[in-house]
């Protein structure tokens, strides 16, 4: 008997579709796709705000959609540890002009993700 | 971002005008860290009596408590302090996973929905505290995104931060692991349950106070 493989989407938001949109927006529309069993793969990364209203939001959704039981959430950062300042000025410079667009921030129903492990070098989705 | 402001602007105002009668000091972090076992001893240790329940069961603190007036003595210097206990932070709430505890289907449900408004509500507290006591699981990879949301939310607010690597009594417990997680920010073991380290807890609150 054939094992059932379930469908799996990925989609990728590019920066440019979230840079000019608020706070609510950039989380609906992330919230949206997650709704609809997407896995959502950001170029850049939220927030440290909108990751907590992004919790938040998700915690509404709990409460109120049927079998939805949140997110898993995982943002993929260049290491920085070995660079030198300038290279660190940079980037801080260039991140707080336009936003962290070098990270990849991965958002997906927690249905489908069961776990998101990283460690400083390795990232693991462990689907359900 | 206006949240943030809002928090700083009143953070500002409040440190020039008003006396600080006592300090609220805010113990956050992911569900079954052991916020409640530290506040529990601490607030026993000073006021005699506990804050909370704990349980082994996640979700256990689901509102957000408080316990006034814990007054804190340390090397001949006296601190007062109002703890907050709140709820963990999740981004995952299932009933199912309740019910392998021995729940029964209803208290599960009703436990998940407790849980969810929790994180709403100790999300929405951050606002309200002169200082952190950020604790995570030395057990656990402390790489995790709610581990790294905390922190980045309690920085953007520009809050004092210490973090407590708790349950350092467990055989695969690993401070140095955690310090390398969060190399920005000091990072001391402790384990709530066998009562290791608090003399270092309280040194390193009365340095976070300073820094209020």
């Amino acid at each position: 008997m054939k094992k059932k493989i379930g469908e799996l989407s990925l989609q990728v938001i590019p920066f440019s579709e979230l840079s000019d949109l608020g706070i609510s927006e950039r989380v609906k529309k992330v919230l949206s796709l997650v709704l609809d069993n997407k896995i959502a793969i950001i170029q850049g990364r939220l927030r440290a705000e909108e990751e907590a209203r992004l919790i938040e939001d998700t915690m509404v959704l709990v409460d109120r959609v049927k079998n939805f039981k949140g997110i898993e959430l995982a943002v993929i950062e260049p290491d920085m540890k070995g660079a030198g300042i300038f290279a660190k000025a940079k980037q801080a410079i260039a991140n707080s002009l336009v936003g962290n667009n070098n990270a990849l921030t991965v958002v997906g129903p927690a249905s489908i993700i069961k776990e998101i492990k990283r460690n400083p070098k390795k990232i693991e989705l462990m689907i359900k | 971002m206006l949240r943030i402001l809002k928090s700083f602007a009143k953070r500002i105002f409040r440190s020039i005008f008003k006396k600080r009668e006592h300090i609220k000091i805010g113990f956050y972090g992911p569900p079954n860290a052991g916020k409640t076992s530290i506040a529990n001893k601490i607030c026993k240790d000073w006021t005699g009596e506990e804050i909370g329940t704990i349980s082994k069961i996640p979700h256990e603190t689901r509102k957000v408590q408080f316990k006034e007036r814990v007054e804190i003595e340390h090397k001949g210097k006296k601190l007062t302090f109002k703890i907050a206990d709140t709820p963990g932070i999740a981004t995952r709430i299932d009933y199912e996973d309740f019910l392998k505890y021995g729940l029964k289907k209803s208290v599960a449900k009703k436990r998940a929905k407790e849980a969810t408004q929790g994180v709403i509500d100790a999300i929405k507290w951050l606002d309200d505290m002169d200082a952190i006591i950020a604790v995570l699981d030395a057990s656990e990879n402390p790489y995790s995104q709610v581990n790294i949301t905390i922190l980045g939310n309690i920085a953007a607010r520009n809050i004092p931060v210490l973090v407590v690597a708790n349950k350092i009594d467990l055989k695969n417990a690993d401070v140095e692991q955690v310090k390398a997680a969060f190399p920005d920010y000091e990072v001391i073991g402790i384990s709530a349950k066998e009562g290791t380290n608090f003399d270092e807890l309280y040194e390193s609150l009365f340095k976070l106070a300073d820094k209020i």
